[in-house]
C-alpha cells in the first residue's frame, strides 16, 4: 500500500516536469515554424534532432566532448590537488592565513576568462593557456568553501573533542576535515560548474577545438542547428559532471543522507 | 567504591574584557563539592554558570582565585586547566559528532587518548550501549535517531572514559517535558553505577531537586552563591518523589531564592552570556 503510494506520487512528479518540458518543445517548434520575430530565428527542434543525428556519427562531434573533457579534468583536478590542503591549511592556521589570505583576495576578484589573453600569452601552448583558466575557476572557489567551512564549524565540537582528550593533530583529521567535508563539496560542485564556463568561453577565444569551439564554428559557418547541438552537449557535460562529483560526495558523507 | 573527584572552587573570578568594556561574570565564587556529588547549579540566565563550568573544564582561564581538583591545583590565573578525559563536558545543544556512527563517537574518547586498540574500544563501547539501552542505534548516525536517544548517546560517550567529573551544561534543555524525564532517568542510572562527581547546570527547578543531592543558587551577574540547599532525599529516586511534602517543601525554598535573583537580573537587562 505504502509503496503504490510513493510510486504514484512520484510518477505525478515526473508528468509535471515532463509537461514542462514537452510545453518548452512545443512552443519552440511552433515559434519557429510560424516565424515569431526574435525566438523565430532559433532553429526548430526538428532541425536541431537531424543535425544532432548527423553529428552523433561523427567522430569530431566526439572529439570535441573528449578534449573539452580532458580540459575539465586536468584543470579541476589540480585545482583540487592545490586548492584543498591551501584551504586546509588557511583554515587551521591563522598565521598562514593572515600571511596569504591577502594575496588571495586581490586575485579571485578577476574573474578566470579575464585571464584567458594573458594566459595565452605567458603559456607556451594554447592547451595549457585553457587548463589553467580552467583550474583558476574551480581553485579559488574550493580554498574559499574550505576556509569558510572551517570557520563555521561549531566550537562545541571543537571543545568536546578536547574534552575527550583529543590532541591538536586528532582534532584537525578528525574533527576538522569531516565537519568541512560539506562545504568541500559544496566548492567542488560549485567550481565545477564554473569550470565548464570557463573552458567554453576559452575554447571559442583560443583554440580550434572541444566543445566551445564546436558551437562557435556553428555560429562562424552559418550552421545554426550546430549551435543549439553545442549548447545542448555543453548543458548535458556540466551536469553530468557536477552529477559525478554529488555522486562521489555522497559516498563520503553518509552522515548526510537519510536524515 | 572509593569516590574522587571533589572540586575546590576558591574565589573564583572572571573578567571578560570584550573592547574594553569590563564584565565581571563571575566574583569572588567559592563551592565546595565534595567527590561523587551530584551538584545542579542554579541561576538567572547569564549569570556566569556557564563561565565557571568552562573554568573547570578547562576551555578558558579565570583572572582570579583558583580551581582545584582532589586536593591538587586545576585551575589559576596563571595556570589554567587543560581540557581532559577526567572531566568531561556534555553540552546544551549536544555534541555528538555528526560524521561519526554513535558507536564510533562513543569510541572517538578510549581512542584519541591511546587508552585501548580499535577491537577492544569497539567490544568497550557495544558493552557500555548495552547496559545503557542503546544498543539498538550503535550503528546510526546522530542526525537519524531522536534528540532523547542523542543526549543519551552523548552521556555514554562521556562516561566511557570514567571521568572523574561529568560537567553538563543545560543538557535537556531542548527536550520536551516527557522526553525529559526519561533522561533524567537514564541520567541517574548511570550516575548510581559509578557515582562521578556531577556539575549539573540548569534553570529547571523541578530537575535540579530531582536529581541534585546539593542545589548551588547562584546570585545574578557577577556570579556567587546565594544559598547551598541539600537536598537529602532518598536515592535511587524515581518520578513519585515529585509528590511528596519533603520534595515540594525544597521546590518552594528553591523558587524563592531564585525568584530574586531572577526579578534582579530581568531588571537589570540581563543578556544570555
Amino acid at each position: 500500500m505504502k509503496i503504490n503510494f510513493k510510486k504514484l506520487t512520484k510518477s505525478k512528479t515526473l508528468k509535471r516536469g515532463l509537461f514542462s518540458v514537452a510545453l518548452f518543445f512545443i512552443l519552440w517548434e511552433l515559434s519557429a515554424k510560424f516565424k515569431v520575430p526574435v525566438i523565430g530565428a532559433v532553429p526548430a527542434p526538428t532541425e536541431v534532432l537531424a543535425c544532432l543525428r548527423r553529428e552523433f556519427f561523427d567522430a569530431y562531434y566526439w572529439y570535441s566532448w573528449g578534449t573539452s573533457l580532458m580540459r575539465i579534468t586536468t584543470g579541476f583536478i589540480i585545482a583540487q590537488l592545490l586548492g584543498v590542503p591551501l584551504g586546509l591549511l588557511l583554515g587551521f592556521s591563522q598565521k598562514t592565513r593572515q600571511t596569504i589570505f591577502p594575496l588571495i583576495e586581490i586575485m579571485r576578484p578577476v574573474p578566470p576568462l579575464a585571464w584567458v589573453p594573458v594566459s595565452v600569452v605567458f603559456w607556451p601552448s594554447a592547451e595549457m593557456s585553457m587548463i589553467f583558466v580552467t583550474f583558476l575557476g574551480a581553485f579559488f572557489t574550493v580554498v574559499l568553501n574550505i576556509v569558510e567551512g572551517i570557520d563555521a564549524i561549531d566550537v562545541r565540537f571543537l571543545r568536546a573533542a578536547s574534552s575527550l582528550g583529543a590532541r591538536r593533530k586528532d582534532i584537525f583529521w578528525h574533527v576538522m576535515l569531516p565537519a568541512s567535508l560539506p562545504s568541500v563539496l559544496v566548492g567542488m560542485t560549485v567550481g565545477m560548474g564554473i569550470t565548464w564556463c570557463v573552458v567554453v568561453a576559452a575554447e571559442m577565444i583560443a583554440t580550434n577545438t572541444g566543445l566551445g569551439y564546436l558551437t562557435w564554428r556553428g555560429y562562424v559557418a552559418g550552421e545554426f542547428p550546430l549551435i543549439v547541438v553545442g549548447m545542448l552537449s555543453i548543458g548535458l557535460a556540466g551536469y553530468l559532471s557536477s552529477g559525478i562529483i554529488r555522486r562521489i560526495g555522497r559516498r563520503f558523507t553518509p552522515w548526510l543522507t537519510g536524515q | 567504591m572509593t569516590l574522587s573527584g571533589a572540586i575546590s572552587i576558591k574565589s573564583a573570578t572572571k573578567v571578560y574584557d570584550p573592547d574594553g568594556a569590563r564584565v565581571l561574570a563571575l566574583d569572588n565564587c567559592s563551592m565546595e563539592i565534595g567527590p561523587g556529588e551530584f551538584s545542579v547549579v542554579v541561576g538567572p540566565s547569564g549569570c556566569g554558570k556557564t563561565t565557571l563550568l568552562n573554568a573547570i573544564a578547562g576551555f578558558h582561564a579565570l583572572t582570579g582565585g583558583e580551581i582545584f581538583l582532589d586536593g591538587q591545583l586545576l585551575s589559576s590565573q596563571e595556570k589554567p586547566a587543560r581540557p581532559g578525559a577526567d572531566r568531561i563536558v556534555v553540552f546544551q545543544n549536544g555534541a555528538l559528532f555528526p560524521w561519526l556512527t554513535i558507536l564510533e563517537n562513543i569510541t572517538f574518547g578510549p581512542l584519541a587518548q591511546k587508552k585501548l586498540d580499535p577491537a577492544a574500544a569497539k567490544a568497550r563501547a557495544l558493552e557500555l550501549l548495552e547496559t545503557m539501552g542503546l544498543a539498538g542505534i550503535a550503528l546510526d548516525y546522530p542526525g537519524q535517531v531522536s534528540s532523547g536517544m542523542r543526549r543519551r548517546a552523548e552521556i555514554a560517550r562521556a562516561m566511557i572514559n570514567s571521568p572523574k567529573v561529568l560537567l553538563l551544561d543545560e543538557p535537556f534543555r531542548a527536550l520536551d517535558a516527557l522526553t525529559k524525564t526519561v533522561a533524567h532517568q537514564f541520567l541517574l542510572e548511570v550516575y548510581d553505577r559509578t557515582r562521578p562527581t556531577v556539575f549539573f547546570i540548569t534553570h529547571d527547578l523541578d530537575e535540579a531537586i530531582f536529581l541534585a543531592s546539593k542545589v548551588y543558587i547562584m546570585t545574578t551577574r557577577p556570579a556567587t552563591v546565594k544559598l547551598v540547599l541539600d537536598i537529602n532525599l532518598p536515592r535511587p529516586r524515581d518520578f513519585r518523589l515529585l509528590a511528596s511534602r519533603d520534595y515540594q517543601r525544597l521546590r518552594e525554598k528553591c523558587r524563592e531564592a531564585v525568584r530574586t535573583e531572577a526579578l534582579k537580573a530581568f531588571s537589570a537587562g540581563e543578556r544570555e552570556m
